[in-house]
């Protein structure tokens, strides 16, 4: 896959991805996309577009276990999220919906470079820079679980957890 | 080699034995969802063909995040949960209080459980010498399900927390120096264990506030071991010890070690837009509020009313403060009627706020305004957080928030003891 980066910093809580006033009356993420980092930067959603990659630093998706975090960047397009490292319940909750979260080192990658991610072979490409890194494996579990596209295809295939 | 609490509670739960960084599929005791996220796990269990729960009586929904309810919507939501539970024969605490404090009041947690919540603050219960960590809705529906789920068994830190608070220093103010000291990610995808002579000497309350927040440091879980005091706790709220609690080895292994002397702590203050970012309240700059609020998971217990009302007993909140006080559950409520808390915060100016999480998460109940300034007892202070990002909160002890709200200002609440 190939994408354009939107970048963001450390802590990124999933207040920020969508906040709870914007997630009380639906749980629709596709309600929700227009909300998306609301407030942090109101104009944000506005220029994701679909194919788009997030890039962070540490401690991407900390605070609540809102699944709604991971489901409203998925709604938005967004590809895959890159991060220094994801706080444990967002991982879990992206994994388990499928969306790709790779730990890696964001640290040169600009905003508005363009990526090649290949997710098989676990290496990033960053065409704007002519740059190449890699991003961490999965533990077999969730590589098990991402693979099947998510939890409930796992789980409607397995009938319980292989581990 | 020794284990530690966590490495127990996950070896009889996953009938092996494992430690640190091995990956289970454990048995769970008790789950939680609530209004916020519970609607979702309803409908992806559906997908997930579920047509029955794998155990009703251990499978409780809680309506507290929308309480009561502002709107139409949110009570077609909240009616898909009334439906799903009279349907499954699982339990419902509707309108009755925060989540975590229910759970603790009525599921019928014990010492050694594990616990599993869809909600980040369900680390509450680490407090009771439970394992209990936040899910998201497809793993809580993966459990309402097979009455299971996979763990990374979590490698632990100790805390070891020396002396004693001195008088105005309370639980939360021990947490959010912590909060200081590991920062927001200090402890991901582990577990901290407070121990010490500070820590027995805790009151419960405190001690839940604690847990409550180990997830601001990342932490899956925040546990305390069982003592005379946890046993006091559950003999005072009506409810039987049935199983023994966990201790961790001499020789257990941990990944790190923290060391906390409780004598030099003062009152101490989360400021905007981070739980991390505190200061001590003798370095803080002179800052008006324009709100109080008092209550949630982390601080609406009936102690930290006690605390409040003692320190604001025949006085008045400053006349550009709006006090809101949550009790968390509807047996605090009671008791804090009671003992005449209620009556004593309300002659003091304060509004008593049905238990809920409203103003907290910014859905309902007080919201503040552009500008406004908001000294809470709750446990998150991003931008936004309580549904007005042009405002500003700073999290702070009960005591911290009743001595500001006399003044108008940030306030050590020593001054007034």
């Amino acid at each position: 896959m190939r994408g354009q980066v939107h970048k963001l910093g450390d802590d990124i809580n999933t207040d920020y991805i969508i906040s709870g006033k914007n997630k009380r009356d639906t749980f629709d993420p596709r309600e929700m996309v227009k909300h998306l980092f609301e407030d942090i930067d109101p104009t944000l959603a506005m220029r994701i577009k679909c194919g788009d990659i997030l890039v962070a630093g540490n401690n991407f998706g900390c605070g609540s276990s809102r699944e709604a975090a991971p489901q409203v960047i998925k709604a938005a397009g967004v590809r895959a999220v890159l991060a220094k490292s994801f706080a444990r319940i967002f991982f879990r909750n992206g994994i388990n919906i499928g969306l790709p979260l790779l730990i890696c080192d964001t640290g040169g990658i600009e905003e508005g470079d363009v990526l090649e991610i290949d997710l098989e072979n676990g290496i990033i490409q960053n065409i704007t820079r002519n740059r190449q890194i890699t991003f961490r494996k999965l533990p077999a579990v969730m590589a098990d679980i991402f693979q099947e596209g998510g939890l409930v295809n796992y789980l409607r295939k397995n009938q319980g957890f292989v581990v | 080699m020794g284990k530690t609490i966590v490495e127990k509670i996950f070896s009889a739960h996953a009938n092996k034995d494992v430690r640190a960084n091995d990956i289970v599929v454990a048995e769970i005791d008790r789950m939680m969802a609530h209004d916020g996220n519970g609607p979702l796990a309803i409908d992806i269990f559906y997908q997930l063909g579920g047509e029955r729960l794998a155990v009703p009586e251990k499978t409780f929904f809680v309506l507290d995040h929308y309480i009561p309810c502002p709107n139409e919507d949110v009570a077609r939501i909240h009616a898909i949960i009334r439906n799903f539970v009279k349907k499954m024969s699982c339990v419902l605490f509707d309108a009755q209080g925060i989540c975590h404090q229910i759970m603790m009041e009525k599921a019928g947690i014990q010492p050694g459980h594990l616990v599993v919540g869809s909600d980040s603050h369900t680390t509450t219960y680490g407090a009771l010498n439970a394992f209990s960590t936040g899910v998201g809705s497809t793993d809580f529906a993966a459990a309402m399900l097979t009455g299971q789920l996979w763990f990374l068994v979590p490698e632990t830190i100790e805390v070891q927390i020396t002396g004693k608070l001195r008088p105005g220093v309370m639980g939360k103010d021990l947490v959010l120096h912590l909060a200081a000291v590991l920062k927001a990610d200090g402890a991901t995808y582990q577990v901290l264990e407070f121990k010490g002579e500070a820590v027995k000497a805790l009151s419960m309350d405190e001690r839940i506030t604690m847990a409550n927040m180990a997830v601001e440091m990342g932490a899956k879980a925040g546990i305390f071991e069982f003592d005379e005091k946890t046993a006091a706790w559950y003999a005072h709220n009506g409810l039987t010890v049935e199983k023994d609690g966990v201790t961790a080895d001499s020789d257990a292994v941990y990944a790190g070690k923290i060391e906390i002397d409780a004598s030099a702590l003062e009152p101490m203050i989360a400021k905007p837009h981070a739980v991390d970012n505190v200061s001590p309240i003798g370095k803080m700059p002179d800052t008006p509020i324009n709100q109080a609020s008092l209550g949630s998971c982390t601080n609406g217990r009936i102690s930290d009313l006690a605390t409040a009302a003692a320190i604001l007993k025949g006085k008045k909140i400053n006349k550009d403060v709006r006090m809101y006080v949550t009790p968390a559950s509807r047996a605090i409520y009671q008791e804090a009627m009671q003992k005449g808390y209620l009556n004593t915060l309300t002659e003091a100016g304060a509004v008593i706020i049905p238990p809920s999480c409203g103003w907290c998460i910014g859905v309902c109940n007080g919201i503040p305004g552009d500008d406004d300034k908001v000294i809470s007892t709750a446990n998150r202070n991003f931008k936004g957080r309580m549904g007005n990002r042009y405002a500003e909160i700073y999290l702070a002890s009960p005591a911290t928030v009743a001595a500001s709200a006399i003044y108008g200002r940030i306030t050590d609440p020593r001054n007034l003891l």
